[in-house]
């Protein structure tokens, strides 16, 4: 099928399988091969990619479904996190860098809009402590386990 | 494995595509059905693309009930100002639920027909009724730590994964189903099936049915309701046992009570026994546990999720206790 997607601002018109996943598209065929694959079951968030602004796992995703949508990718994104982020040490690897920094940009937007999060008492949704980021960070894992500098850098951009 | 897609432009198209073959499954949010697909245990020859259909609103309703379109993603569930103030414990249970992610492309009506976590259902090497009808379960006697342990049967013991519907168990909420052969409204206690000696069969759906709406009755007791959930780490991970209840107490007596457990049952579980033991009596964690105990009575246990029981017992307990007016947040005092 030919399908038009619109990544990091410009119009990309490809031509897949239906099953290829947005995250196959994006790395095979587009080469925006800064959107990673980890385990490729929707688990672990290294493919965050945001969808009309919010997060969604690109593994899980058909590119099919997408046509339409403003796509942003790591490759799409200038944000003060990415150098919050190595002041921090929030990254050995590197490997899920990508999915949290588009992971955080989606979540900052969400905490902006007043959407509450599972640890958010009496649905009053506060400033975001350390608390109220690992939560609503949790769908993006570091093996490396980098997970102090990726809060630290996240509230210093967040405050 | 290679499969035709359509993207229906609105209903009729999505209902006459399953209609016309049983091998069309509809398409939703994919954070389910593209994994199982992935895995070789969903094989259609045909996908139906029903995110673009007008199915994406929530509605106040004239008796004080909300209308759910089935296709509103989780997250736009959950931070909905209706559902936020009448139901708590629908926001508390839909954020307790996957990821933030995950919430963005999930829809209401694929989070209802999600399918089992289960191990043995994923491992195409291992017994499994659900996956290949009459094939036996390797659960029973295998790792079984996360299976339900009310209404099993000897062909399935795998628990129900939602978190969302257990907090629409609790609402008694109601499933609007169209097919080419009209509209019908199915409570949610009838949606889901106990597996008995078909657990591949697990809702009362045709399969040339989709899923339209969901709608919360009028529940004022849900003003005061909360959804509690036990896991094996923080965050990201399916109940061992989640709560969700709604309690009415004046001058210290019960006057109105609703729980549905999770993480416990076979579908999300109306805790009814429960629920007829709380009414009348003293709002105390002696009385709580009497609701629990009476519910639990039924469980049937393995080796390795026997310790369900006391967990669901406290639980429950924990979670009544916040609901009590000027309630307290401590240790136990049983």
């Amino acid at each position: 099928m030919e399908i038009s997607l619109r990544i990091n601002g410009s119009a990309e018109t490809l031509e897949v399988q239906p099953q290829v996943s947005l995250l196959d598209a994006l790395r095979d065929q587009l080469g925006l091969t800064g959107t990673k694959k980890g385990c490729d079951q929707g688990a672990c968030g290294a493919c965050t990619v945001l969808s009309d602004g919010a997060r969604i796992t690109s593994c899980l995703a058909l590119a099919v479904q997408y046509e339409g949508h403003e796509i942003t990718t790591i490759e799409g994104v200038d944000h003060p996190l990415q150098e919050a982020l190595v002041r921090a040490d929030g990254l050995q690897c590197g490997y899920c860098t990508p999915g949290q920094i588009c992971s955080a940009i989606g979540m900052l937007a969400e905490h902006k809009e007043g959407m509450a999060s599972a640890v958010t008492e009496d649905d009053e949704v506060d400033e975001l402590d350390e608390e109220e980021i690992r939560e609503r960070m949790s769908g993006n894992l570091c093996r490396c386990g980098a997970y102090n500098g990726i809060v630290e850098a996240i509230k210093e951009v967040a405050g | 494995m290679p499969f035709s897609y359509l993207s229906a432009p609105d209903v009729e198209t999505a209902l006459r595509a399953v209609a016309d073959d049983e091998d069309t499954k509809l398409l939703g949010g994919g954070t389910n059905l593209v994994d199982l697909m992935r895995e070789g245990i969903e094989r259609p020859a045909k996908v139906v693309d029903i995110t673009r259909l007008p199915l994406g609103e929530i509605k106040n309703l004239p008796d004080g009930g909300v209308r759910v379109g089935a296709l509103v993603r989780n997250s736009r569930l959950a931070a909905d100002h209706l559902v936020r103030t009448r139901y708590p414990v629908l926001t508390q249970a839909v954020l307790h639920g996957a990821s933030a992610q995950l919430r963005n492309m999930a829809t209401v009506g694929g989070n209802l027909l999600q399918r089992t976590r289960c191990l043995y259902f994923y491992d195409g090497a291992a017994a499994c009724g659900k996956r290949e009808p009459g094939s036996g379960c390797d659960a029973i006697g295998g790792f079984s730590r996360n299976s339900a342990i009310l209404g099993t049967s000897e062909h399935c013991i795998a628990a129900h994964p939602s978190d969302m519907a257990v907090a629409l168990a609790m609402l008694d909420a109601v499933v609007e189903v169209r097919s080419v052969r009209g509209t019908r409204r199915v409570p949610i206690a009838e949606l889901h099936r106990l597996p008995g000696d078909t657990p591949h069969v697990e809702t009362t759906l045709a399969t040339d049915e989709l899923i339209t709406a969901v709608e919360l009755p009028a529940v004022p007791v849900a003003a005061n309701s909360r959804y509690r959930k036990v896991r094996d780490r923080a965050s990201y991970a399916f109940a061992l046992v989640s709560v969700a209840a709604a309690l009415g107490v004046e001058d210290g007596t019960v006057t109105a009570a609703r729980l549905a457990l999770g993480g416990v049952g076979t579908k999300p579980w109306r805790a009814t026994e429960a629920e007829r033991v709380l009414l009348g009596e003293p709002a105390t964690d002696e009385g709580f546990l009497r609701a629990a105990d009476a519910e639990l009575a039924a469980a049937a246990t393995t080796p390795h999720n026997h310790f369900k029981v006391e967990l669901a017992r406290r639980t429950i307990v924990a979670t009544l206790r916040r609901l009590v007016p000027d309630g307290r947040d401590e240790e136990s005092t049983i």
